[in-house]
């Protein structure tokens, strides 16, 4: 055998891991809530007269929480395509308004916790009508703390629910029509036919 | 006399691979991490626990002082030392800690809230573990899973240092092999050695 090969062979190994490593999207983390039941929340939504709304009441039906917020550039982007998809009425789409007061809202900083969600309702209702809205309804996580339950780590982000309240997907940032057609619908079709 | 060119030795193998076995340690250890965190919670917990102990104490004759920095000094340092070793999700290469993220905001409340119910260490790691993954691990628990991340290069040093015997071994059993030289060749080199 051919010693001198021998950092070679060593040399196109590291060089093969790199290469794999480089593929990879280090933003992309793999959710360990993934075949867990969906978290149990019960927070109000944007119609204030429909009081609140938890996972429970979606069982028996599969479903997508979608996290979105008026202040979250790729939500519009991805935007069009969840108001189409809500148009083929395969699922019903849930919306979780994330942390919709940033620290940026000044005049929001001393509202009192009502007026507070009263202000995000508000902008997240005009924000609905201007750019459509493919939500059946969607919950007011004020305080990021629901998003935590979820592991939620940057916005938008989307969950696949099936019947028996446990997430079987879940995708990090926009929403692709590419992402939609290959992996969410296929999986949707499927749960639906289980 | 010319000068004798001896050539220098190859560099055998088992050498390379015992460089790459410590290379790969420092990659999946970066020296920067552990050795950098240590002072800085030295620097800041005397800090957060000192103040306000004795700063802050009315009537001690030096006049209004600042506010203690927080009243519960030992939940800080607690939350401090353990957000250290808690990746921030948004700024990956940052500590819970150090990231000015809001997100990294967030889960430093909810830890604060979890240490004061009276959370283990343990059970707050793995509250985080259970919702993001053991990507917010620095130090991920040793499982069959991280088997080969905590004990491969451990693994290639030991492959290493035996494979540097075994060729070691070859050599000196040529070494004792190889013929010695006769007159004739001996000659050769000294008149070699002469030119």
């Amino acid at each position: 055998m051919k010693k001198f090969l021998i950092p070679l062979v060593l040399f196109f190994g590291l060089v093969v891991f790199l290469a794999i490593g480089l593929q990879r999207d280090p933003r992309e983390i793999p959710s360990p809530l993934i075949d867990k039941p969906a978290p149990a929340f019960s927070l109000p939504t944007l119609d204030p007269a429909a009081g609140n709304f938890s996972p429970a009441d979606m069982k028996g039906r599969v479903w997508l929480l979608n996290v979105w917020a008026t202040w979250c550039v790729a939500c519009r982007q991805e935007h069009p395509l969840l108001v189409a998809f809500a148009m083929r009425h395969e699922v019903p789409i849930v919306g979780m308004s994330y942390k919709e007061i940033q620290p940026q809202d000044a005049q929001a900083q001393t509202m009192d916790a009502p007026a507070k969600l009263q202000f995000a309702r508000e902008r997240s209702q005009v924000w609905l009508s201007r750019y459509g809205n493919p939500y059946v309804l969607s919950v007011m996580d004020m305080e990021g703390r629901v998003g935590i339950q979820y592991g939620v780590y940057g916005v938008p982000e989307t969950y696949v629910i099936d019947k028996q309240g446990v997430i079987r997907f879940k995708a990090v940032g926009e929403v692709t029509p590419d992402i939609l057609t290959s992996k969410v619908l296929p999986l949707i079709q499927k749960l639906n036919a289980s | 006399m010319a000068p004798v060119q001896i050539d220098a030795p190859r560099t055998p193998w088992p050498v390379w691979l015992c460089i790459a076995s410590l290379a790969v340690w420092l990659v999946g250890h970066p020296p920067g991490q552990a050795w950098a965190q240590a002072p800085l919670s030295a620097i800041t917990a005397p800090v957060t626990s000192a103040a306000p102990s004795g700063v802050a104490a009315p009537g001690n004759g030096l006049g209004p002082q600042a506010a203690p920095l927080s009243e519960e000094p030992e939940l800080d340092a607690r939350l401090l030392m353990l957000s250290e070793e808690l990746r921030c999700l948004v700024c990956q290469n940052e500590s819970l800690a150090s990231s000015r993220a809001e997100l990294a905001d967030d889960l430093r409340r909810e830890v604060r809230e979890l240490l004061r119910e009276g959370k283990s260490d343990q059970a707050v790691k793995d509250f985080l573990v259970q919702r993001y993954g053991d990507f917010v691990l620095y130090r991920p628990e040793v499982k069959p899973l991280t088997w080969l991340l905590w004990f491969g290069p451990f693994a290639l040093l030991i492959g290493a240092l035996v494979g540097l015997w075994v060729y070691l071994r070859q050599r000196r059993q040529q070494v004792d092999t190889t013929p010695a030289l006769n007159d004739a060749e001996r000659a050769r080199v000294d008149q070699w050695l002469k030119d």
